[in-house]
C-alpha cells in the first residue's frame, strides 16, 4: 500500500461500500432466490450463478442477494422476490439464466418491473 | 477476476472462539464452500471478537442477520447445505432461550444483542480486524483526518472535554482534564500512553477490544498526540495477550505502510511514531506510574502522586495516559460531537460502557450499553438471568480486586460511576461477576485479598504486610478458627491499608472484605460464631444433611459421591455416612429436589434428632442461603 492522503481513504471507502452495504444491511434492492430443494431441482442454483455474473458485470455494489427456501409454489420455480425500497415486492417465477438477466437489466437496473416473468406484484397476482 | 460475493459468514476469531475450535470450523466451511462449488459467492471472515463468548465458536451470517453459536467442524456440511445452499436458518445451532425450544436466528432479536447500544464494538463482527481496508471502510480515519485538517488542538480538547468522556480503566478521570493538561503544559518532547494491561479476574473488555478493532484504539492516539502535542505513543499490553499483541501489531504495521504512523501523517506535516511494550504480567503494572516505570525499563513499582503525569510522567516527560477503551471512544467522539456522546449515559456518567460479564449467568460474553442501564438490565436481560436451576442471584462483583459485592437490593441502580461506588464497588475497568447462592462471601472476599497479597509490589508496608494478614484472618474465618473480634479487626485493618498505600492497589485492595462485611455481615457472623458456612463452599464450616420429607430415594447424590458416603435403598430416604463424608458439596449440586441441607459443622456429631431440629431452624432461618433454600 502505498502512503495515503484524505482523498484516497475516501476512495479506499468508495470501494469497500459493496462489502458493507451487505453487512450492514443497507441497500437500494434485494434479490431473494428461493433455494429449496424443488427450487434447486427446477435449476435455481443457475439461476442464481447467473444473477451473480450479472452483478459482478454490471459493477454494482449495494444490492443485496439472500437465498431462502421453498416459496410455496413448487410448480412455478425457481423463483425469485425483488424489492425496491419504498416499492412492492415483485414475485418471479419460471426463471431460467436468461430471465434473470432480463429482469436485472429491467426491474433492477431499470426500476421497472419486468411484468411478463411475475407471478405476484405485491398482493395482487398477475398469472 | 474477482467475483461478486453474495453472504459473508463473519465467523468470530476471538481468543475464547479460538479456544474453542474457530479456526478448524473455518477450515471446515471453506473446505464445503468449494464441495458445493460456491466458494465464489460465499465467503468466509474471521472477525474479532462477536461478544457472545461462551457460545463459541460463534458466527453471524449476512445478509441474512443468522446467528449460529457452539459451531463443531462435524456440523459444518449440514449447516452449509441448509443455510448457504436452501436459505434456511439451520435450527440445530440457532440460539435458544434458556428452557425454552424455540430457536431464534436473527442477531437482531436475541436478547443479549437486542439491548446493547454499540459505540466502543461499533465494528465487533462487522470488520476484519487484520484488514486495514475494512477500517477504513467503516468510517476508520475519517475522525483523524478531521482532526488534521479542520480542528485546531484546543478544539479537540474541547469536543472530548464536553463529551463527558471518563477514564474507562477504573478511577473515572475526566479524559477531557487529563488532555487539558497535556496540551498546556510547555515541552519539548511529551507522550501518550496506552493503558491495556488489564489484569483482573474475570476482565477481558480491553483485549476484546483491542483484538476486534486495533485500529480504532490506533486513531483514538494519534488524536490524542495532535491535540496534545506529542510525537510519540507506546501501547503498554501484558504478553498475555498473544492474539491482542498480534493484530496490534499487524494495524501498527500497516498503518505505517499507509503514511497513517511516521512522518508526514496523510500528507498533513504532523508526525506520530508508535510502538508496543509488553508487560509482564503483572497487576501493579495497570496502575499509571508503575507503568511508566515498566516501560523505561525499570522494575513496575508506583511512585507517589505528588506531581500528574501529564505534567511529569514517561522519563519525566509530559505523558496523557488512557485506557483501551477510552481510546477507542474518542474517533466516534470527533466525528459525531460532544452531544451526541452526551445524549447517552447521564450527565455526569455520559457515553456506554464495556462490560465482561461473566460467572454464574446464562449469556457470559461482552457487553456494552449506555451508563444508565441498571445492573438488573445487564444481569437478567441481557445475560439471561442466573445459570443453573434453583439457584437465586446473590450477588454481582464489580471491579476486580479493587471493587466489591453488590447484593440483590441495588439491582436497580444504574452503572454510573457515582451509583456504583455508593453501593460499595467501583466501575472499574469493566469486570462484573456474577454469582448465584452457591457462593460463599467470604470465601470471595478471601480469594480477591489472596490476588491482591500476591500482586501487592511490596513498596508500601501497610499493603504488602497487611493484606497478608488480612488473608491470613479470612483463612482463620473460613477454617473454623474465626473469634470474636475478628469482622472489626478486618474493618481496622483496612483502614490503615487504605489509608496508608501509595497508589491505587493498595487503596482499593481492602474493598471486596469492607464490601461483603457490608452487604453480608451475617455470613462472617455465622462463619465466626456458630462455625457454619450456609453455601457450603468452606467444608470445614458445613455438615450435609439429608431431609428424608424430601429424598425421594433416586440415588442421584449416591451415584454423584466421590467417597461413597450415601447410603440408602431405592426409593427410600438415604443417608450421609459423617465420618466418611468429604464436605465437597457434590451431593447438593446434583440433587434435584432441593433434599439434602447444610447444616453448622457441630451437627456432624449431633444425634438424628437434634438434625432435623437443625434441618428445620436452617430453612427458617434466613442466615441459610445455600441451595437447600
Amino acid at each position: 500500500m502505498h502512503k495515503l492522503s484524505i482523498s484516497d481513504l475516501q476512495d479506499i471507502r468508495d470501494r469497500n461500500r459493496a462489502t458493507f452495504t451487505l453487512r450492514k444491511g443497507v441497500c437500494r434492492a434485494k434479490v431473494t432466490v428461493h433455494m429449496g430443494t424443488c427450487g434447486i431441482a427446477a435449476g435455481a442454483r443457475s439461476v442464481m450463478t447467473a444473477l451473480m455474473n450479472e452483478i459482478m458485470r454490471s459493477g454494482q455494489e449495494d444490492i443485496v442477494v439472500k437465498a431462502a427456501g421453498c416459496g410455496g409454489l413448487c410448480s412455478r420455480e425457481p423463483m425469485a422476490v425483488i424489492e425496491l425500497p419504498g416499492s412492492p415486492p415483485v414475485i418471479y417465477g419460471g426463471l431460467n439464466e436468461e430471465k434473470i438477466k432480463e429482469i436485472f437489466r429491467e426491474h433492477i437496473m431499470g426500476g421497472k418491473p419486468a411484468e411478463r416473468y411475475a407471478v405476484a406484484l405485491g398482493s395482487g397476482i398477475v398469472f | 477476476m474477482e467475483t461478486a460475493v453474495r453472504t459473508h459468514a463473519m465467523l468470530c476469531g476471538g481468543t475464547g472462539c479460538m479456544a474453542s475450535g474457530a479456526m478448524k470450523v473455518k477450515a471446515a466451511m471453506e473446505d464445503e464452500f468449494r464441495k458445493k462449488g460456491i466458494q465464489d459467492e460465499a465467503k468466509v471472515v474471521l472477525s474479532g471478537c462477536n461478544g457472545f463468548c461462551a457460545k463459541g465458536p460463534v458466527m453471524a451470517v449476512y445478509p441474512d442477520e443468522t446467528f449460529y453459536q457452539n459451531i463443531r467442524a462435524e456440523d459444518v456440511p449440514s449447516l452449509v447445505e441448509e443455510h448457504f445452499l436452501k436459505g434456511r436458518p439451520y435450527q440445530k445451532l440457532a440460539f435458544k432461550e434458556q428452557e425454552k425450544k424455540v430457536a431464534i436466528p436473527s442477531i437482531h432479536d436475541i436478547p443479549f444483542f437486542k439491548h446493547q447500544v454499540l459505540v466502543v464494538l461499533k465494528n465487533k463482527g462487522l470488520i476484519d480486524p487484520e484488514r486495514i481496508e475494512d477500517y477504513i471502510t467503516m468510517d476508520g480515519y475519517k475522525a483523524l483526518s478531521k482532526a488534521l485538517t479542520l480542528m485546531k488542538p484546543e478544539e479537540i480538547v474541547k469536543v472530548v472535554s464536553d463529551s463527558g468522556l471518563r477514564g474507562r480503566g477504573g478511577a473515572g478521570f475526566p479524559t477531557g482534564k487529563k488532555w487539558e493538561l497535556g496540551l498546556k503544559i510547555k515541552a519539548e518532547e511529551k507522550f501518550v500512553v496506552c493503558n491495556g494491561d488489564e489484569g483482573d479476574p474475570g476482565a477481558f473488555m480491553d483485549r476484546s477490544v483491542m483484538e476486534a478493532d486495533p485500529h480504532a484504539v490506533i486513531e483514538g492516539m494519534i488524536i490524542c498526540g495532535i491535540a496534545t502535542g506529542s510525537h510519540k505513543g507506546y501501547i503498554y499490553v501484558r504478553a498475555e495477550y498473544p492474539l491482542a499483541v498480534k493484530r496490534l501489531q499487524i494495524a501498527i504495521d500497516q498503518c505505517y505502510e499507509a503514511g497513517l504512523l511516521g512522518n508526514n501523517i496523510l500528507n498533513s506535516g504532523f508526525d506520530f511514531d508508535l510502538e508496543i511494550y509488553q508487560g509482564a504480567g503483572a497487576f501493579v503494572c495497570g496502575e499509571a506510574t508503575a507503568l511508566m516505570r515498566s516501560i523505561e525499563g525499570k522494575r513496575g513499582m508506583p511512585r507517589p502522586k505528588l506531581w500528574r503525569s501529564a505534567v511529569k510522567g514517561l522519563w519525566d516527560k509530559p505523558t496523557v495516559l488512557n485506557n483501551v477503551e477510552t481510546f477507542a471512544n474518542i474517533p466516534q467522539i470527533i466525528l459525531n460531537g460532544a452531544g451526541w456522546y452526551r445524549s447517552l449515559g447521564t450527565e455526569k456518567s455520559a457515553g456506554t460502557k464495556v462490560f465482561a460479564l461473566t460467572g454464574a449467568v446464562n449469556n457470559v460474553g461482552l457487553v456494552e450499553v449506555p451508563m444508565d442501564t441498571t445492573l438488573r438490565k445487564i444481569i437478567f436481560d441481557i445475560g439471561g438471568g442466573i445459570d443453573r436451576k434453583g439457584r437465586k442471584f446473590k450477588a454481582v462483583q464489580l471491579g476486580g480486586p479493587s471493587g466489591g459485592c453488590i447484593p440483590e437490593a441495588y439491582l436497580d441502580i444504574p452503572v454510573t460511576y457515582e451509583a456504583i461506588q455508593q453501593s460499595g464497588a467501583i466501575v472499574g475497568s469493566g469486570g462484573m461477576v456474577v454469582m448465584d447462592t452457591s457462593t460463599c462471601m467470604v470465601s470471595t472476599a478471601k480469594f480477591f485479598l489472596e490476588f491482591t497479597a500476591d500482586e501487592s509490589c511490596g513498596k508500601c508496608t501497610p499493603c504488602r504486610i497487611g493484606t497478608r494478614l488480612m488473608h491470613d484472618l479470612l483463612i482463620d474465618i473460613c477454617e473454623g478458627r474465626g473469634k470474636k473480634g475478628d469482622i472489626e479487626m478486618l474493618e481496622e485493618m483496612s483502614e490503615t491499608i487504605i489509608s496508608a498505600s501509595l497508589c491505587g492497589l493498595g487503596q482499593s485492595a481492602p474493598n471486596p472484605v469492607l464490601s461483603t462485611i457490608r452487604h453480608f455481615r451475617q455470613e462472617y457472623e455465622a462463619h465466626i460464631e456458630d462455625k457454619w458456612c450456609a453455601a457450603g463452599v468452606c467444608s470445614d464450616l458445613c455438615t450435609f444433611y439429608i431431609d428424608e420429607q424430601q429424598c425421594k430415594g433416586c440415588g442421584a447424590c449416591m451415584r454423584a459421591c466421590p467417597s461413597q458416603a450415601i447410603e440408602g435403598e431405592k426409593k427410600k430416604p438415604h443417608k450421609i455416612l459423617q465420618s466418611a463424608c468429604l464436605h465437597c458439596r457434590t451431593c447438593v449440586d446434583t440433587c434435584k429436589f432441593n433434599a439434602i441441607k447444610i447444616l453448622p459443622a457441630s451437627a456432624r456429631n449431633a444425634n438424628e434428632a437434634d438434625l432435623k431440629y437443625m434441618a428445620g431452624m436452617a430453612v427458617e432461618s434466613n442466615v441459610s442461603v445455600g441451595v437447600s433454600e
